[in-house]
């Protein structure tokens, strides 16, 4: 049978993640399905949760008035939505929608947060996952901002 | 000072235009009818030039297999482009080449071809997935990851989605700014990378886009455990005679017309971070 536990272990974010951390993690996780346009996370409320992408697909988007939603990104399969569980005020700075059915596992920030406070160890190991997965983000943006098949003026 | 001897390769040939194909706004592809046209090898160019206008180097973007026909798809961004753009079918164009180096098509045999390309590079590449599919049998896994602008920009969308419904190509396809009608990725090409299914290790991988996404793109497969001297790229710079003579295609020690466009990328990764080349 698939636990949860073992689904958590093959994700990419968790690979090779020590078995004791992850025996804490897994106590905060829990599976997840959204439909085909669902929302997944909507932008300005409170941000308690964070997902690993199992399988489909998600934009973030950002509303603008006057205009349709602008993508920013889409993430898949072996990929994380969120990290604003993590930084204060701890809302969601855009929304997120599934562009086709999702099966993810929801993670429960405040959950984790409290064992990150008690547990310094595990708090920094997930930082350094969380940090590669921002400094990845940043340098696809900075690539996005560049405009690189743009015509040269 | 000798002057470089005449040969054919300086002349340039007058040829018809069989087709025009609109790609998108600034894109479009010239179907050239070429009946005793040299074969060529994927990745290399041939020098295109409007009478009365100028010449510039443009890859060959067709079928190696197709004989009596240069394909040539470019984006209209210069004078002589912006001329191009205005040929008609039936009208004429003079030709030289083919020049320049192939992609690394034979030596990646036996092994996985992970293609990269960003804009109007899918076309130096597109030969290489006729050439592939051709002996399909006698490669791995091969991947298409391909960055485009928007989604209107996407080259040979049509084309994109045959390769996509084989079930031996893996095309994945991105672009920067989306919308809600765009329902593929949206994102950097780089991003692709790690949803590619190949074997790092036995991998070669062909880049062809804007040297920033290129640079990007080989750290990415670099990361992911792709050898680097399996890398190569395709460079562009100011191609004049495509035979090194003139020298204004210069990148270091290298010509890019004659010992380029293709190189692999440690031959030429660090000229690429000198500002002043």
């Amino acid at each position: 049978m698939e636990t949860l536990e073992r689904i958590l272990a093959d994700h990419p974010f968790f690979r090779a993640l020590p078995p004791a951390h992850l025996g804490v993690v897994v106590g905060c996780a829990a599976n997840r399905r959204f439909a085909s346009g669902e929302l997944v996370i909507r932008a300005g409320e409170e941000a308690n949760e964070f997902f690993l992408l199992r399988e489909g697909k998600v934009a973030l988007e950002a509303a603008a008035p006057g205009r349709p939603p602008i993508v920013i990104q889409t993430l898949g399969a072996g990929e994380v939505l969120g990290w604003s569980w993590l930084v204060p005020p701890y809302h969601w700075k855009f929304d997120a929608i599934a562009l086709a059915p999702v099966r993810a596992i929801a993670l429960d920030g405040k959950c984790l947060r409290g064992k990150c406070e008690a547990d310094p160890a595990l708090g920094y190991e997930l930082l350094k996952r969380f940090a590669l997965v921002m400094e990845q983000r940043l340098q696809a943006t900075r690539l996005q901002l560049l405009d690189v098949y743009g015509t040269p003026r | 000072m000798n002057a470089a001897p005449a040969t054919p390769s300086m002349l340039t040939r007058p040829t018809r235009i069989r087709r025009v194909g609109r790609e998108s706004a600034e894109t479009f592809t010239l179907e050239l009818d070429v009946p005793d046209a040299p074969p060529f090898a994927p990745g290399q160019f041939n020098m295109l030039y409007v009478f009365g206008v100028g010449e510039v180097a443009i890859s060959l973007s067709g079928d190696p297999a197709r004989r009596g026909t240069y394909v040539h798809t470019t984006r209209a961004v210069g004078t002589v482009t912006r001329a191009m753009q205005r040929l008609r079918r039936g009208g004429a164009i003079g030709v030289r080449g083919p020049f320049g180096t192939g992609w690394p098509v034979v030596p990646a045999r036996g092994g996985d071809v992970v293609l990269v390309a960003g804009g109007i590079g899918l076309a130096p590449l597109r030969p290489v997935l006729y050439a592939v599919a051709a002996r399909r049998a006698d490669f791995g896994k091969v991947v298409l990851l391909y960055g485009a602008r928007t989604p209107d920009d996407v080259l040979y969308g049509r084309e994109l989605e045959r390769w996509r419904t084989r079930h031996d190509v893996q095309v994945e396809v991105t672009v920067d700014r989306g919308s809600r009608d765009w329902h593929g990725n949206v994102g950097v090409v780089t991003t692709l990378v790690p949803r590619a299914s190949f074997d790092p290790a036995c991998t070669t991988a062909m880049l062809c886009g804007p040297e920033i996404m290129m640079r990007f793109a080989a750290q990415e497969l670099a990361v992911h455990g792709v050898p680097a001297e399996r890398i190569h790229v395709s460079l562009e710079r100011n191609m004049k005679c495509a035979l090194g003579w003139c020298g204004h295609c210069q990148l270091g020690p290298e010509f890019v017309c004659k010992d380029g466009p293709v190189f692999p990328y440690p031959r030429v990764a660090r000229a690429l971070l000198t500002r002043e080349l």
